[in-house]
C-alpha cells in the first residue's frame, strides 16, 4: 500500500471539538452511490478463487473470526467449551490455525479468560449496553471498565444511533471518547449497526465519526438487528478507513460482523479487502470476522480441501 | 500475500471445427469465387479454424437466398409466428450461453467473466426483446400498418461480436426482414455458431444467411442492388464510405460508429463509484468500446484525488488469459489493432502527455496492452480528438461546468458521455447541453434491450434498440 | 388625376433575420421582378447565422416554439391575397397555412410521443428524448412553390432545429415574401435563412459544409445531382433526407419521418438509490 505516500497528512484532531466542525466535515464526505456500490460489491463477489488460493483464504478466515455467542442463554460452561473449540477449532488437525478472538457478553468474561490464558487467541466482550446502547453513559462506561477488569483486551461498543440519527455527531462522538479512555490498553471496536443507519452515506459518516473519535476498529453489526453485515456496506467502510489512513496516517481496523455464515461468504470478504484496501489489511489484527457458525464452515471446506472428500456438519464440533 | 490462483473457464464445451463454410439459405456451403482466411486465438496466437471468405458471387446468392425467404416465407408469416422462432432462438441462446461465451472469448480475446456476465444475456435479453415486437409493431409508433423493407444487409465489428449480431438480426427479423450479415474477420466463429442454432431453431433457410470475409466481402454486400437495407457498426471511416456507397440508392441506412466520449467528474461525484466508472468506462472489453469514457474530464479541484483513487485502482486490474475468471483486461483483438493502440500510444507520448501504466506483467505470446493513463492533456492532442479503442485513456481537466461542457462537445464524434455529480439539477443541466446519443449518470457503460443507443453527429445516425430500433427496419 | 405609381419590391435573401442583396450583387429576373442569385459565399454566411441561430432556438421551449410557429400562421393568415397575386392557388395558400398550425402543437408533443421511458432490467431511470440535430440545409421542391416550401421549413425548426432553405429557383417570390412573414412571426433572426438562385451553385456549398447537421433533399429533382449531394453530406455523416417521388402529394398528412430524421434522440441514464 503506498495510497498514503502522496496524500498530505491532515491534523483532524481538532474536529470533535465542535458539532459545526464535525457536521461540516461529515457532510463533505464524498457521497456513496448505492447502485455503483453494490455493483462494485457485486462483481468483487464474483471472484473465482480456487486451489491454493482457497486454502490460503480459508486459513486466514479461521484466524480472522471473533467467535461469537451473546444470547440470553449463555453459561459459563457453554462459553468455555467455545473457548476451548477457538484455541483448537479443528482438534483432528494441528495445522489448523486458532481463531483472532472470543467474542462474549461482560459477564462471561472472567469464564472465557480462564481458557484463553496466555493462548494468543484475544478476548472481545460487547459493552455499552449492548445492543441497543440505550443506557446512560455512566452505565455504559462502567460496563466498559468491568469488561476490562475482567481481562478483555478488546472491547466492541455501540454507538448512539439515535443520537447520529438525529444529527447530533458531537454526542456520538464524545460517547466513543469516553468509552476508548474506558478502554484503557484494551482495543475498541465501535459497532455503527449500519443495518439501522438506513443510507451508504451514513455508513460512510458513521465510519469516519468513529475513527475520528479513536476506534481501533470499525464494526458492521451487532446481529440483533434484521440487517447485519453485507458486502456492500463493507466495502464502504474499507474505503474508509483506507481514506482515514491516507489522511492522517492511522490504520483501523474493520469488522462485518452478523450474517456472514460460509465460506463462500468468508473468501468474497477477503477479496473485498484485498482488492479494496490491500494486503496490509489481510491480518486477523486489522480484519476480523464476527461469526459462530462460520467457523464450522470453514473448518469442512478445509477438510475437503485437504482429504478430497466433503465432510457433514457431524464431524465438527457444535460448540 | 493473498494470490489467486488460475481459475481457468473449461475449453472443452466448445467445439471448434477445423474449417466454417459461408452460411447461405440454410446450410453451409464453401464458397465459389472466394478463398479462405483463419481465425485465430489473440491470447495465443493459435490457429482457431480456417474461414470461408465470400467472394461477390457468394454474396449475390446469400442476397438472392434471402430475397427469396423474404418473398416466400418471412415477408408473408404472421408476426406471431416470427415471434416465437425469435423466442426459440432467444432460448437456445440460454442454453447454450456457456458454450457461445467461451466461444467469444477465445476468438475475441475478452474476459471469460464479461462475455459470461455481460455479452451473453445482453444478447439473449435483445432476442427476448424484439421478439415481442414481431406481433406488436403496428403499436411501436410508425403508423398503423408499418412494412417491413425487404433484405437487409449487416456487416458488424469484432469488438462484441455475438452481441452486435444480436443487435442487428433481432429487430430486422421482428420487423419482417430477412438478413445477410458480414461479421468482423477477427471473430467469426460465434456468428458461425449463431448460424447452427438457428438451424436448431428450425428457422426457415434463407431468414438468416452468414457470409464471412474481410473489407471486400463487405463491400460487395453493401454495394449489392438487391439489398433494401444497410446497417453497419464500426469505424467513422468505413461508415463515411458506406454512406456514399448507398447515395442516390433507396437503401436505408443506419451506422452505429467511433466515438470519443468525454467522462465528467465533478468536484461533488461520488469519487469511489466514479473512479469505478471511469475504469468501467475505459477497460471494459479492452476499451475496445465505441462509446468507450476515453477522455476522463475532471474539475481541478477533485484531480489529484481521483488520480490518485484511480491509479490505485487500476494496480488491481489483472491482466491476462481471457478464459481464467479472474481477468479482467484480456488480449487486444488483433495484431493491427495493438499497433495502432502503440501508435497513437506514442504520439501521446511524444506530444508531451504523461503516461502511466500500473506494474503488470503481460504474457509473452498474444497481442496485449496494458491499461493506461495520460495526463496533462489537452484539446490539441490527438490522443484526446482520435478514437485509440484500446485501454488508454487521456486525463483532462475543467474548472467550470460550462468549460466541461465545451470541451466534452468538442469533437466530431458524439456517441456517449458520462456525468459524475451528487447534484441532481447540475445532471440534468449537463445532460441537456451534451450532444451525446447516450448520457450515463453516475454509472457508465450500461446497456439494455429496451434502451435506444447510437450517436450524434459523426458517431453515426439512427438507433439500436427499444422502440426506436424498429425504426431503421420498417418502411416508415 | 394620374394613376398613383405602384411602389414596387425588391426581393432579397433572408439571412440572419436581415434581408441583403446577394454579396455577388447578382439577380435573375422572375415574374418581372429581380430576385437575387445567391453565391456560394451567401450559402456559407447563411450557414454562420442559422448555426448561431441554434443555441437560443433549440434552447426556447418547445410551448415557445409552438406559439411562434402558431404566430407564423397567424401572418400568413394575414396575407393571404398577396400569395394567391404571387400565383399560388389559394387552396394551396390555405394548407400552407394550415400546415404551420399542424406542426406547431407538434412542438411540444413529438418529444412525448417519439421519447419516453425505457424500462431497463436494471435498478436505473432510463429516458430517451428527441433533440434537434442542428442545422438543416433544405431543397424546396420546384412545385407546389408555397406548401412545399413550408412543409420543409416547419418539421425541421418545429424541433428547434435551424434552417438553411434553397427555394424553388423558378418560383422564389413566394420563398422571400413567406420570408417577410417570418421576419414578423418573432421568430429569431437566423432560425430560417432563405436563399434564392441556382441550386447548383449553393445547393452543392451546403451539402459539403461541415457545420451543417442535416440535409433535405426534397426538391432536388435531378437524381445524378441528388446523388452526388449525398456523397458530399457523407463527409460529415449528415442525417439525409431523400428528395420526394415525383408523385409526392403534398396535401396529404406529412407523417412523423420528416421530422424524426432531423432529431437526434439521446437517452439518459441514472442510478436509483437512496
Amino acid at each position: 500500500m503506498t495510497a498514503t505516500a502522496t496524500s498530505a497528512r491532515s491534523d483532524l484532531s481538532e474536529l470533535g471539538r465542535s458539532e459545526t466542525a464535525l457536521r461540516t466535515f461529515l457532510h463533505g464526505l464524498p457521497g456513496v452511490d448505492q447502485v455503483g456500490a453494490e455493483q462494485r460489491a457485486a462483481q468483487l463477489g464474483t471472484r473465482s478463487i480456487k486451489t491454493t488460493a482457497k486454502a490460503e483464504a480459508i486459513d486466514l478466515a479461521i484466524r480472522m473470526v471473533d467467535l461469537t455467542t451473546l444470547e440470553g442463554a449463555d453459561t459459563p460452561g457453554k462459553v468455555r467449551a467455545l473457548a476451548a473449540k477457538a484455541l483448537r477449532p479443528d482438534p483432528s488437525d494441528p495445522s489448523c490455525p486458532h481463531v483472532g478472538a472470543v467474542c462474549v457478553y461482560p459477564a462471561m468474561v472472567p469464564h472465557v479468560a480462564e481458557v484463553l490464558a496466555g493462548s494468543g487467541v484475544h478476548l472481545a466482550s460487547v459493552a455499552t449496553a449492548f445492543p441497543s446502547g440505550q443506557a446512560p453513559l455512566e452505565i455504559k462506561l462502567a460496563d466498559t471498565r468491568a469488561a476490562v477488569a475482567a481481562g478483555a483486551d478488546e472491547i466492541d461498543m455501540v454507538i448512539n444511533r439515535g443520537a447520529f440519527l438525529a444529527g447530533r455527531f458531537k454526542e456520538v462522538y464524545d460517547e466513543i471518547v469516553a468509552t476508548k479512555e474506558a478502554c484503557g490498553d484494551a482495543h475498541l471496536k465501535v459497532i455503527l449497526e449500519t443495518g439501522e443507519l438506513a443510507t451508504y452515506d451514513n455508513v460512510r459518516r458513521a465510519s469516519w465519526l468513529a475513527m475520528l473519535a479513536g476506534g481501533d476498529f470499525i464494526k458492521t453489526s451487532t446481529g440483533k438487528v434484521p440487517v447485519a453485515a453485507t458486502l456492500p456496506v463493507t466495502l464502504v467502510m474499507l474505503e474508509a478507513v483506507r481514506d482515514f489512513r491516507a489522511a492522517t496516517g492511522r490504520q483501523v481496523g474493520v469488522k462485518p460482523a452478523g450474517g456472514i455464515k460460509t465460506t463462500k461468504d468468508a473468501i468474497k470478504y477477503l477479496v473485498m479487502v484485498n482488492e479494496t484496501v490491500g494486503p496490509d489489511w489481510l491480518d486477523p489484527d486489522w480484519f476480523r470476522f464476527g461469526a459462530s457458525s462460520l467457523l464450522n464452515d470453514l473448518l469442512m471446506q478445509r477438510t475437503k480441501l485437504t482429504t478430497g472428500v466433503y465432510a457433514g456438519p457431524d464431524y465438527f464440533t457444535l460448540d | 500475500m493473498f494470490e489467486y490462483a488460475p481459475a481457468p473457464e473449461s475449453r472443452s464445451v466448445v467445439d471448434i471445427k477445423p474449417s466454417y463454410g459461408l452460411f447461405v439459405d440454410g446450410a453451409f456451403v464453401d464458397p465459389t469465387d472466394g478463398g479462405s482466411f483463419k481465425s485465430v486465438n489473440p491470447a495465443s496466437e493459435e490457429v482457431l479454424a480456417e474461414i470461408a471468405e465470400a467472394g461477390n458471387e457468394d454474396v449475390d446468392r446469400a442476397v438472392r437466398a434471402a430475397r427469396t425467404a423474404y418473398e416466400k416465407v418471412w415477408g408473408p408469416m404472421p408476426g406471431r409466428d416470427r415471434a416465437k422462432y425469435l423466442f426459440r432462438i432467444a432460448r437456445i441462446i440460454q442454453e447454450r450461453s456457456r458454450e457461445l461465451a467461451v466461444l467469444e472469448s477465445l476468438d475475441n480475446g475478452k474476459p471469460i467473466k464479461e462475455s459470461r456476465d455481460v455479452d451473453l444475456p445482453l444478447v439473449a435479453a435483445h432476442f427476448f426483446y424484439y421478439a415481442g415486437w414481431a406481433d406488436k409493431l403496428p403499436y411501436a409508433g410508425f403508423g398503423p400498418d408499418p412494412k417491413p423493407l425487404g433484405v437487409a444487409a449487416q456487416v458488424i465489428p469484432w469488438n462484441f461480436p455475438l452481441l452486435m449480431l444480436a443487435w442487428k438480426i433481432a429487430p430486422a427479423l421482428a420487423a419482417g426482414n430477412t438478413v445477410v450479415l458480414k461479421p468482423a474477420e477477427t471473430t467469426p466463429l460465434t456468428a458461425l455458431l449463431f448460424a447452427e442454432i438457428c438451424q436448431q431453431a428450425d428457422l426457415p433457410a434463407g431468414v438468416v444467411n452468414i457470409v464471412t470475409g474481410a473489407g471486400d466481402t463487405g463491400r460487395a454486400l453493401v454495394e449489392h442492388p438487391g439489398v433494401d437495407k444497410v446497417a453497419f457498426t464500426g469505424s467513422t471511416e468505413v461508415g463515411k464510405a458506406i454512406a456514399r456507397a448507398v447515395a442516390g440508392t433507396r437503401k436505408k441506412l443506419t451506422l452505429e460508429l467511433g466515438g470519443k466520449a468525454a467522462n465528467i467528474v465533478f468536484d461533488d461525484a461520488p469519487i469511489d463509484q466514479a473512479v469505478e466508472g471511469i475504469v468501467n468506462g475505459i477497460f471494459f472489453n479492452q476499451g475496445h468500446v465505441c462509446c468507450a469514457g476515453s477522455r476522463l474530464l475532471v474539475q481541478e479541484s477533485v484531480a489529484d484525488r481521483v488520480l490518485e483513487s484511480l491509479k490505485r485502482r487500476m494496480a488491481q486490474l489483472r491482466v491476462g488469459d481471457p478464459l481464467d475468471k479472474n481477468t479482467d483486461i484480456g488480449a487486444i483483438n488483433s495484431a493491427a489493432q495493438l499497433a495502432k493502440i502503440r501508435e497513437l500510444s506514442e504520439v501521446g507520448a511524444a506530444e508531451g502527455a504523461e503516461r502511466w501504466s500500473p506494474p503488470c506483467e503481460l504474457p509473452e505470446r498474444g497481442f496485449w496492452f496494458a491499461p493506461t493513463i495520460f495526463t496533462g492533456v489537452t484539446q490539441a492532442h490527438r490522443i484526446a480528438r482520435e478514437e485509440i479503442f484500446g485501454p488508454v485513456l487521456s486525463v483532462l481537466t475543467f474548472r467550470t461546468p460550462a468549460e466541461a461542457v465545451e470541451k466534452a462537445n468538442n469533437t466530431p464524434y458524439g456517441l456517449s458521455a458520462g456525468i459524475w455529480t451528487d447534484k441532481g439539477s447540475r445532471i440534468l443541466w449537463t445532460a441537456d447541453r451534451l450532444r451525446a446519443g447516450v448520457v450515463w449518470a453516475n454509472t457508465f457503460n450500461k446497456f439494455d434491450p429496451t434502451s435506444p443507443f447510437g450517436g450524434y453527429k459523426e458517431s453515426g445516425y439512427g438507433r439500436e434498440g427499444g422502440r426506436h430500433g424498429l425504426e431503421g427496419y420498417l418502411n416508415v | 388625376m394620374s394613376e398613383r405609381v405602384a411602389v414596387r419590391k425588391t426581393y432579397k435573401l433572408f439571412i440572419g433575420g436581415k434581408f441583403p442583396r446577394s454579396e455577388s450583387g447578382r439577380s435573375y429576373l422572375v415574374q418581372d421582378s429581380n430576385v437575387s442569385l445567391a453565391s456560394r459565399k451567401d450559402a456559407r454566411d447563411a450557414v454562420v447565422a442559422a448555426r448561431a441561430a441554434v443555441k437560443g432556438w433549440a434552447g426556447a421551449t418547445a410551448y415557445n416554439r409552438g406559439q411562434i410557429l402558431y404566430r407564423v400562421a397567424e401572418m400568413l393568415e394575414g396575407r393571404r391575397d398577396q400569395f394567391v397575386a404571387l400565383g399560388a392557388p389559394a387552396d394551396e395558400v390555405d394548407a400552407a397555412i394550415d400546415r404551420w398550425v399542424w406542426y406547431a402543437g407538434w412542438s411540444d408533443k413529438l418529444p412525448q410521443v417519439y421519447g419516453g421511458a425505457n424500462p431497463v432490467a436494471g435498478p436505473y431511470f432510463n429516458l430517451s428524448a428527441p433533440e434537434p440535430t442542428g442545422v438543416v440545409a433544405a431543397v424546396a421542391p420546384e412545385a407546389p412553390a408555397l406548401l412545399g416550401l413550408v412543409s420543409v421549413i416547419a418539421p425541421a425548426i418545429v424541433t428547434g432545429n435551424t434552417v438553411v432553405v434553397a427555394a424553388s429557383p423558378a418560383a422564389p417570390l413566394a420563398a422571400v415574401t413567406l420570408a417577410e412573414v417570418l421576419a414578423t412571426s418573432d421568430l429569431p433572426g437566423g432560425v430560417v435563412n432563405v436563399l434564392t438562385g441556382r441550386l447548383a451553385e449553393t445547393v452543392p456549398t451546403l451539402a459539403a459544409h461541415m457545420d451543417v447537421n442535416a440535409v433535405d433533399l426534397t426538391g432536388v429533382a435531378d437524381a445524378e445531382l441528388a446523388a452526388e449531394l449525398e456523397v458530399k453530406a457523407a463527409e460529415n455523416l449528415k442525417r439525409v433526407l431523400r428528395p420526394a417521388p415525383a408523385d409526392h402529394d403534398w396535401y396529404a398528412d406529412p407523417g412523423l419521418t420528416r421530422m424524426t430524421t432531423l432529431l437526434e434522440t439521446k437517452t439518459v441514464w441514472h442510478p436509483k438509490g437512496v
